[in-house]
This record gives C-alpha cells, structure tokens and sequence, in this order.
C-alpha cells in the first residue's frame, strides 16, 4: 500500500438531470484527468462554464507522469498554480546518460538562467490534479461530476448528445461542445468509430516508485543502457518529492509480466542497482508496454479530441502529458472566443491544423528514443552501441545518443492564424513560437505581463494605437529585448495562449489589425480554406 | 597531420540514425553486414583522404578494442 499519498475520494452529487432524464449545456467534458481538468479551468479562466464528466472520484492512481515541461509550467503559472507547482515539486536541468559504468554524455536543458520557470519539475501527477480540482471548484465555473460515466455519444453538426450513467440512474445530456478528454482508451472515440492507430512497441518496463530515506543523490535524470545490475536492458532515475524515486527497468519483449511484478523479484532488481546497504520501501509496482499513435483529425463537428484520447506517445521525452495540456492551452482560448461570439466557428479548425503537427512531432521524438532505447534489428543494436562507444570522445556522437528528446512546445509556424514574417529577422521568436521569457527587474518576468487575451509587446517609447489588444511595453535594451531579438519600434503580437502571432519592424497599425483579424480566424482566405 | 573535425557537423543526428538502421531493415544478417562495409567503402572513396580515414580507423578501434574490454 501507498505510504506517501492518499487518494482523496471525491462525493457523488446526483446531477439535477436524473429528475429529468435530460439536461443541456454549452460544454461539456469527458474526462477529469489532467488534460480535462486543464481545459475545464482554462475555459473558466475565460469566464466559460462546463461540465465535466469523470467516470471515477478520485485523481490518478500510482505511477503515472511525473516531469512537466517548462512550457507546461508556463501554463500553469497562467491558470494560477505555477508556484504550487515550484514549491511542491523537485527542479532538476541536467540529464546524465551511461553507458555500462561509464558516463557517456551529460546535457542541460536550460543553460541560461533568467526564466521564471525551470527545464523541468517532477511532481506525482496525483498532485497536479488535486490541485487542479481544488482550482476548478475555486473558479464557481466548473460542474464536476464523478462517478458520471459517459456511455453513448452521438454527434451532429450542430451539437452533441451523450448517454451518461451514475450509480443513482442514467441520464442524457445535450451540449453544444464536447472535449472528449477521456484518455487512451476514449470511449468517445470508440462510439464515433474513429481509428486510432499507431506503432507498437514489444517491450515491457517494469515502473517502479519507491521511497528511498536520505537517498544521497541529486535531483537529475539518469539514464542507463546496458549498466551492470541490469544487463542487456536500460533503466531510468527520476527524483520526485516524498523521498519518492522512479525506476524504470527495461524487461525485453519475454519478459512475463506476473512474474515480473512479484515484490520480492523487483526488490532484488532495484538492490542490484542501488547497492544492499541503501533501505528502500517499494510504493508502486506496475508493467507497460508502450505504442505511439494518433487520431486522423482532433476536430469532428462540435468533438474535439484532447490529451490521451488524440494521441498517444511512449513517456520516452515526457510528451504525453505536457502535450496534452499543451491541447488544453491552445483550444481554451479559441473555444471562448467563439462561444462568445468573437470569432467564427471556424477558428476552431486551427485547433487541428495546430496541434495535429504538434502530436506527430511528439509521436516522432518518442518513437524515434523507443527505438534507440529497445533496438528491434541486430544492426540497429550495433549503431546504438557504437554511438554509444563513441560518445565519450566525440561529440557528433553524443548528440546521436538519443534516451529521450525530452518535451518542448510545437511552433504553429504554417498555422493559418501565423502572419508569415516579411523580412529576414536573425533571431528572436519566430511566428507560431511560444513567448520567450526574461528578468524585467523589480517587475518580476516577462511572461507575467502576458495575460489571457492576446498582447501586444512593444519594445522602446511609442506604441501604436490599434483597438482590441493590451500593450504591455519594454524596454528597447536589456535582456529582454536581447532575447526577443528587438530594437525601438519592434512590435510582437502574442496570442491568447502566448504563441507568436506575428511581428513587426515597423509597427504599421493597419499591418497589426490585419493581423489581429488573422489571429482571431476573421480573415478572408482562412473563412474561405476552412469551408 | 589531417585531424578529425572534433565539432558535431550534422543538422539532424537523430534523422540520420534511423536512416542507417531503415537501411538495414528486410536485410539478412550477412547481407547487413556486408552493406555497412558497402557504406564504409562509399564514403572512403567520397572523404578521399587517406590521412583523415587512417584517424577515423583509429579512434572506431579505439572507441570499440578500449571500451568492450574494459567493460
Ligand atoms: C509510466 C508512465 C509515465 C509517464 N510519465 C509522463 C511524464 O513524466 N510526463 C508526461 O507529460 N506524461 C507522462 N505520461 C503520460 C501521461 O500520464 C498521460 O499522457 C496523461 O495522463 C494523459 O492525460 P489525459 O487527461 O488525456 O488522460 P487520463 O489521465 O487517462 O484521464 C482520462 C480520464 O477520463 C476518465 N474516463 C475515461 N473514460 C470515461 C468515460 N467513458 N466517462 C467518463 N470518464 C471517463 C478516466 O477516469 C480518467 O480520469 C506517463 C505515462 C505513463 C503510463
């Protein structure tokens, strides 16, 4: 049993429909894990009511994601839990690769310092979602329903009706929108008949957390291929909070699971690695296997596809999740815009052109470390070894050695919101790319200028006039201009979600509301494509 | 003397890998083989420096002879 954490059990309210039979709402969402409670309170932080389905009442069980991003923690800073996020969890930058009992390769994630947010924070992803629900209930815009299972789904162009059981009768709901959030095996999915296919990995892992008093290492990402207490195979070392510490041992393709998972057998394979003098008490024992796959599209009629339930990646590179609240910060502020009536339906169509090339950049990096991790040809083993054997000497070889590409945000860059850049700029944030962060003194950093609607950021004294969009000025010099790539008169104008919508030498007015009009899905040519 | 070029010159190290494991793929153990000594000998003749191959045959010795029997 658990030492270090327990479940919180959430009450079965019975929903006011069950009076009825039936009910309506504008959004509803299936699914409270991580990615449905994200977007729940990014919708909220937009002033937009839901519902949020979850066939459960509790948040996850046992050894689940632990790393969030940088670009992650950005987000959560903006939903309001970032500084939950850095005091509770454990910060780490630097990742170690051996390969038997020799160092081959060290890297840092974030080299520079001047960021609000690090590389990485480990956190037990049952904690993330504590909180989470704690700040949906806070927000007073969140309906959370536990132990409401969706059964049935039927979608229509204009809506979409569900078929949801609870312990006290069934019921039917009517929404307007449904985020199905509802993970790797979507039973939104399932009823809409969608094929979610992919790659199969064949090897098992055995994932183990265990809490490790006084444990005299430091808070790094280690990485084994072929150590000498697990021979043949890798293994991988995470730090979490509690004293807590994940291994993952590599098994093979033979390995029997149920024999694998025997506490004894698991013990002696983590003395083997720690030494027998280090005391340990074993938290959690499971198996995986891994697959990396997607939806065709993210968007059907009024369904959209988040998280789990669209895309599916090996935790090779910690993409699974990071990308699923990825999902959740580019939709929110889309889906309030047009609930409110600010953009055309329409605009929700870049929320597939968007995060469909995000998903299979994230399928690509996590496929590509699965298959360097657990070669399936003889000579994909011997190019591994020999990357490996040559990484201490050389560094073409070191930058080949690939135990995970760990999780950065996607650019939009051919996204129909992005205004292409009209001249060579040399640097800085380009169109599509997440907001750059930087010191600004006393006034803390950058990002917290950036607020939920889009900004405009303006480098040096004047400013241009263009209704519809905060100015947030800097300076013309310093750090932060260094890193935007900017001098008197350079203009940005950042979306809702913080990306790069576009950016100017010279801030033209006309240019800038053409672009605006871009962003919010307004203009001609994107009404026209999305037709 | 002709040294190695010790900077990584690749754009894409990750791409390139899994180009040479692709290569490999409906491949007999033997046939395997014998295309790496194919690659090895193509790109010799396109390096055309015997100087700068005899370092590369040096430091692949070194890296394969030094670190496996150690191990
Ligand atoms: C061992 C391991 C390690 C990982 N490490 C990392 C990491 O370090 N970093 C990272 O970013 N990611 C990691 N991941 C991936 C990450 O855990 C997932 O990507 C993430 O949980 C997906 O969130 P989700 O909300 O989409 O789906 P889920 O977390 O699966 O949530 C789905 C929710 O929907 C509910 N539900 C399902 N069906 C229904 C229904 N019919 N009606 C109502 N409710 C329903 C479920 O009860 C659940 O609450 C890891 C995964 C594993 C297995």
């Amino acid at each position: 049993m658990p030492a270090t954490y327990t479940n919180p059990r959430f009450g079965f309210r019975p929903p006011p429909e069950l009076a009825t039979g039936e009910g309506r709402t504008r959004v509803a969402i299936v699914g409270a894990g991580v990615v449905g409670l994200t977007a729940a309170l990014d919708l909220a932080r937009h002033g937009i009511r839901s519902i949020l389905l979850d066939d459960d009442d509790t948040v996850s069980f046992g050894s689940r994601a632990i790393c969030w991003s940088k670009r992650t923690l950005e987000i959560y800073d903006r939903l309001g839990l970032g500084q939950r996020l850095l005091d509770k969890g454990v910060t780490w930058k630097i990742g170690k690769v051996y390969f038997k009992d020799q160092l081959a390769y060290t890297f840092d994630l974030l080299p520079e310092p001047g960021h609000r947010m690090p590389a990485f924070v480990n956190l037990q992803q049952y904690y993330l979602e504590e909180w989470l629900v704690e700040a949906c209930e806070a927000s007073g815009l969140v309906e959370l329903r536990w132990k409401n299972r969706v059964e049935d789904v039927g979608s229509r162009p204009d809506g979409v009706f569900l078929r949801v059981s609870t312990p006290a009768g069934d019921y039917r709901l009517e929404a307007d929108w449904l985020l199905a959030c509802d993970g790797a095996r979507s039973t939104v999915r399932e009823r809409l008949g969608l094929p979610f296919e992919g790659q199969v990995f064949r090897d098992r892992f055995l994932i183990a957390d265990v809490v490790i008093d006084g444990f005299a290492m430091p808070a790094e990402r280690r990485f084994w291929f072929d150590p000498p207490f697990h021979p043949g195979q890798s293994v991988l070392l995470h730090k979490q909070p509690d004293s807590m510490w994940r291994i993952d041992f590599q098994l093979g393709a033979e390995a029997d699971p149920e024999a694998e998972k025997e506490p004894e057998r698991v013990r002696s394979r983590i003395r083997a690695m720690l030494g027998a003098d280090v005391p340990f008490a074993l938290e959690w024992v499971s198996i995986y296997t891994f697959r990396c796959r997607r939806l065709e599209r993210f968007r059907h009629d009024r369904v959209l596809f988040l998280g789990d339930s669209a895309h599916q990646v090996s935790p090779f590179g910690a993409r699974g999740g990071n990308g699923g609240v990825q999902d959740a910060d580019n939709l929110g502020w889309k889906l309030a815009a047009v609930l409110e009536g600010r953009a055309p339906e329409a605009l929700l169509d870049s929320y597939d052109a968007e995060r469909v090339p995000a998903a299979d950049e994230n399928i690509l990096h996590s496929t590509r470390a699965t298959d360097f991790i657990t070669p399936r040809t003889e000579a994909a083993r011997a190019y591994r070894d020999a990357v490996l054997l040559l990484a201490r000497d050389h560094a073409f070889a070191r930058a080949m050695v690939n135990a995970g590409r760990l999780s950065t945000p996607h650019t939009y860059r051919d996204s129909p919101l992005s205004t292409p850049d009209d001249a060579d700029w040399g640097g800085g944030p380009g169109p599509g790319a997440p907001a750059v962060d930087a010191p600004l003194g006393e006034e803390g950093f950058l990002l917290d200028r950036l607020r939920n609607g889009p900004t405009l950021l303006v480098f040096g004294p004047t400013a241009p006039a263009v209704p519809g969009v905060r100015i947030v000025r800097l300076p013309a010099d310093g750090l932060a201009a260094e890193r935007w790539h900017a001098r008197s008169g350079t203009t940005y104008l950042l979306r809702p979600d913080q990306h790069v919508a576009a950016r100017f030498r010279e801030p033209d007015p006309a240019r800038i509301a053409a672009a605006l009009t871009r962003l919010w899905g307004r203009d001609e040519p994107f009404a026209r494509r999305a037709a | 003397m002709a040294e190695l070029d010790r900077n990584p010159r690749l754009r894409d190290p990750d791409a390139l890998f899994v180009r040479l494991v692709r290569a490999h793929l409906d491949l007999s153990p033997e046939q395997s083989r014998r295309l790496d000594a194919a690659l090895v000998l193509l790109l010799a003749d396109q390096l055309a420096d015997s100087e700068l191959l005899d370092r590369a045959i040096e430091a692949a010795r070194s890296a394969v002879i030094a670190r496996t029997e150690a191990a």
